[in-house]
């Protein structure tokens, strides 16, 4: 039976805010993650081996836009069983998360909020069922924390429009069916395309030699005069609030996601501390490493709470930008800092891929990186409480 | 084919046992109930059957309130309804009396269970059914098979296999591999919101076993290290401190 003993650190019974619909989902995401991811991602982190057949199995649980409504193939769950899924995933791997959370947030999220009718019809439920995988192009080459210069554009050619330019650090994009692309029209607004693999111009070539997301597939999008179709426009989405909200979505997930990959640390560490023993005693009895396991368990409620409550205001339909921003920041700081405390913990044995602890420090280095790094957050937080911007 | 599921609500596996009113009560607090491993096993060769020719598959357990999550997640697993009884499952001969009640009145095919339920461990609720409806009951089985109106299963016995076949409607206790086990996915859980959940009022049943209280085993000791170049302190201590010698 493909379940383990893993249960969830819960110092503050937060348990008991948890709905048992919520309770069901997180655990039939644990098992999932335990029977099909667990076993093979230390062997496709360590081979750089995004393993392609998760896309189908995500699809057939339910992780791919689990808060899309059920007629386009969604799961029409709640925020909360949302944030759990990802946080399960992530306990997992940070690269297999962000396979989700891009198909979910990132292209589901706007075809669904920004789409016509027929878009919705015709990609939505091949999105949810893993039938296609999808990708999400906004980071430029040139233009990263700063999106809002991009130069990818597009030109009205009457039949149909004509996209040229170039994304990097693409999540999926080597594997992916679509790509929603954001690129400048004429007048210089930044609108969405659905592009489609096998439109002529269109290439996806793959980023190697990561250190990081080593399971997940990154790359780049390259359009080189590619005719797009006039309907595969999102109508709906005009200026740089409509990636921005798609942001917001996977930002959401990232905040729960990374509690994940922190309890598998935590817990890995504890129980190691707990077994090791150096000078006569098991090191779990050394102030030092006691003093590093409750900063751990501390840290972590901290960011449940924080994830919790972020959780509510969203199924409020109430949570803001910033205090979305908030949680990303706060709890991948604090995974990444559990990851290297933990590290430590185990010696030597924690370099090594026998434990999970150095596989989740390296892909938090993208998670803390990637939808806004952490100081372009301290910034939207800065810019909230101050109403001045800092980032010009 | 009308399958029935008979699942029991168990603590985890990993669930540390206490006891509270005197040793007569299993402290629940802290405690995380699941359907019975035995009995997800028999509930996803259900659905197997169900999927492969047809049919509906009824989940019931016998139990009070609490129990709902236990159901409902073999709801999202993939049973079409469900039946709780309303009652405290005191014991094997109660749980069966209850079960056989219902059975009688709904012309199952099959009957479902695990081969034991993983708190009490008794494996008795199967073969009183079977007694109490007249049927055959047949545990632990490994394999089943259903072809004609008969069921073909495998049961492991000491040193190999038992094939045996036996005619509907009949009982089986399952256990792995007899069913690939089943995670339920994120539609499911949500059309469990609305499937059908029946409450039913117990049977009335004679009390004929009364509990008096639950011990625990006794603490494993210390454990004594003895460095490998002195083996005649090991002696020393069986001798004469564990007198086992
Ligand atoms: C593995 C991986 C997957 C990714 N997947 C996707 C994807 O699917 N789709 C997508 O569109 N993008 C994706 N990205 C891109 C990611 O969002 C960007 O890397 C990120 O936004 C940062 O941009 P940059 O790398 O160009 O860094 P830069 O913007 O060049 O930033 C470099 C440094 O400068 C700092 N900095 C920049 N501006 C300021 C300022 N005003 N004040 C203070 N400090 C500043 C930053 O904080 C950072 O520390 C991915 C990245 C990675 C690593
Ligand atoms: C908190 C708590 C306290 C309990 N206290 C007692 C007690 O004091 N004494 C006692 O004997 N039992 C007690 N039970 C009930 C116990 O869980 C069993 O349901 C019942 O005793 C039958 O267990 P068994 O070992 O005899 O079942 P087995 O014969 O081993 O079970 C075989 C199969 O029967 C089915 N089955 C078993 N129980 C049920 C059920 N309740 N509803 C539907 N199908 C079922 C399952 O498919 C199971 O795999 C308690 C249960 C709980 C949750």
């Amino acid at each position: 039976m493909p379940r383990t003993d893993f249960h969830s650190p819960d110092y503050y019974q937060i348990d008991d805010l948890l709905t048992d619909e919520q309770k069901l989902v997180r655990g039939a995401i644990r098992d999932f993650v335990n029977r099909e991811i667990m076993p093979i991602i230390e062997d496709c982190a360590q081979k750089a081996y995004f393993p392609e057949f998760i896309v189908k199995k995500f699809g057939e649980v339910g992780a791919f836009g689990p808060t899309i409504p059920q007629e386009y193939g969604g799961g029409g769950l709640d925020y909360i069983s949302y944030g759990l899924m990802m946080q399960e995933i992530e306990r997992g791997d940070s690269g297999m998360r962000s396979t989700a959370s891009v198909q979910g947030s990132l292209v589901m999220f706007p075809i669904f909020k920004y789409g016509s009718e027929e878009q919705k019809k015709k990609y939505l439920p091949k999105l949810a069922s893993g039938e296609f995988l999808g990708c999400f192009g906004l980071t430029e080459p040139d233009h990263g924390s700063n999106p809002s210069a991009m130069v990818t554009n597009f030109k009205d050619m009457g039949d149909h429009y004509l996209l040229n330019g170039a994304k990097m650090w693409i999540t999926n994009s080597p594997k992916a069916d679509i790509a929603v692309v954001w690129a400048k029209n004429e007048e210089g607004r930044i609108r969405g395309l659905i592009v489609e693999r096998g439109m002529e111009g269109f290439t996806t070539p793959e980023t190697h030699h990561k250190w990081s997301l080593r399971a997940s597939i990154t790359g780049e999008l390259v359009f080189d005069n590619v005719k797009v179709p006039k309907e595969n426009l999102l109508p709906l989405a005009d200026g740089l609030s409509g990636p921005l909200r798609c942001l917001d979505s996977a930002r959401y997930g990232i905040a729960w996601g990374a509690i994940g990959a922190a309890m598998d640390c935590y817990e890995t560490a504890r129980k190691y501390a707990i077994e090791r023993h150096q000078f006569g005693k098991p090191i779990a009895g050394f102030q030092l490493t006691q003093r590093k396991l409750a900063e751990m368990i501390t840290e972590i409620t901290k960011a449940q709470l924080l994830a919790w409550r972020l959780g509510t205001l969203k199924n409020e339909g109430k949570a803001t930008t910033p205090q979305i921003s908030m949680a990303k920041r706060n709890n991948v700081h604090m995974a990444i800092t559990i990851a290297r405390e933990a590290r430590q913990i185990l010696g030597g044995m924690g370099i090594t891929g026998e434990f999970p602890i150095m596989r989740h420090m390296m892909n938090l280095e993208s998670v803390i990186t990637y939808e806004g790094t952490h100081d372009i957050h301290q910034l939207i937080t800065g810019s909230d409480i101050t109403g001045i911007s800092a980032f010009k | 084919m009308k399958i029935l599921v008979c699942i029991s609500n168990v603590p985890d596996t990993t669930s540390k046992i206490s006891f509270t009113d005197n040793n007569t009560k299993l402290n629940t607090s802290g405690i995380q109930f699941i359907i019975g491993p035995y009995d997800e096993y028999a509930l996803s060769r259900a659905i197997e059957l169900k999927e492969a020719a047809g049919g509906t598959v009824t989940v019931l357990n016998v139990g009070e309130a609490d129990t709902e999550p236990t159901i409902r997640k073999a709801l999202a697993i993939g049973a079409d309804d469900a039946i709780r009884v309303n009652a405290f499952p005191k014991d094997a001969f109660y749980v069966a009396s209850q079960i056989a009640a219902i059975a009688k009145s709904e012309n199952y095919d099959l009957i479902l269970m695990g081969r034991e339920s993983i708190d009490y461990n008794s494996g008795l609720v199967h073969g009183l059914v079977g007694e109490l409806l007249g049927i055959p009951s047949v545990s632990p089985v490994m394999k089943l098979d259903v072809e004609g109106g008969k069921a073909v299963m495998s049961r492991e016995i000491e040193g190999g296999k038992e094939i045996v076949e036996a005619s509907l409607p009949l009982v089986a206790g399952c256990q792995e591999p007899i069913a690939e086990w089943k995670i339920p996915n994120m539609r499911g859980i949500m059309s469990a919101r609305t499937k059908p959940l029946k409450v039913v009022e117990p049977a009335s049943v004679t009390d004929n076993i009364k509990l008096l209280n639950y011990e625990l085993p006794a603490p494993k000791g210390a454990c004594k290290m003895i460095d490998a170049s002195t083996p005649e302190k090991l002696f020393d201590l069986l001798k004469n401190e564990a007198k086992v010698l």
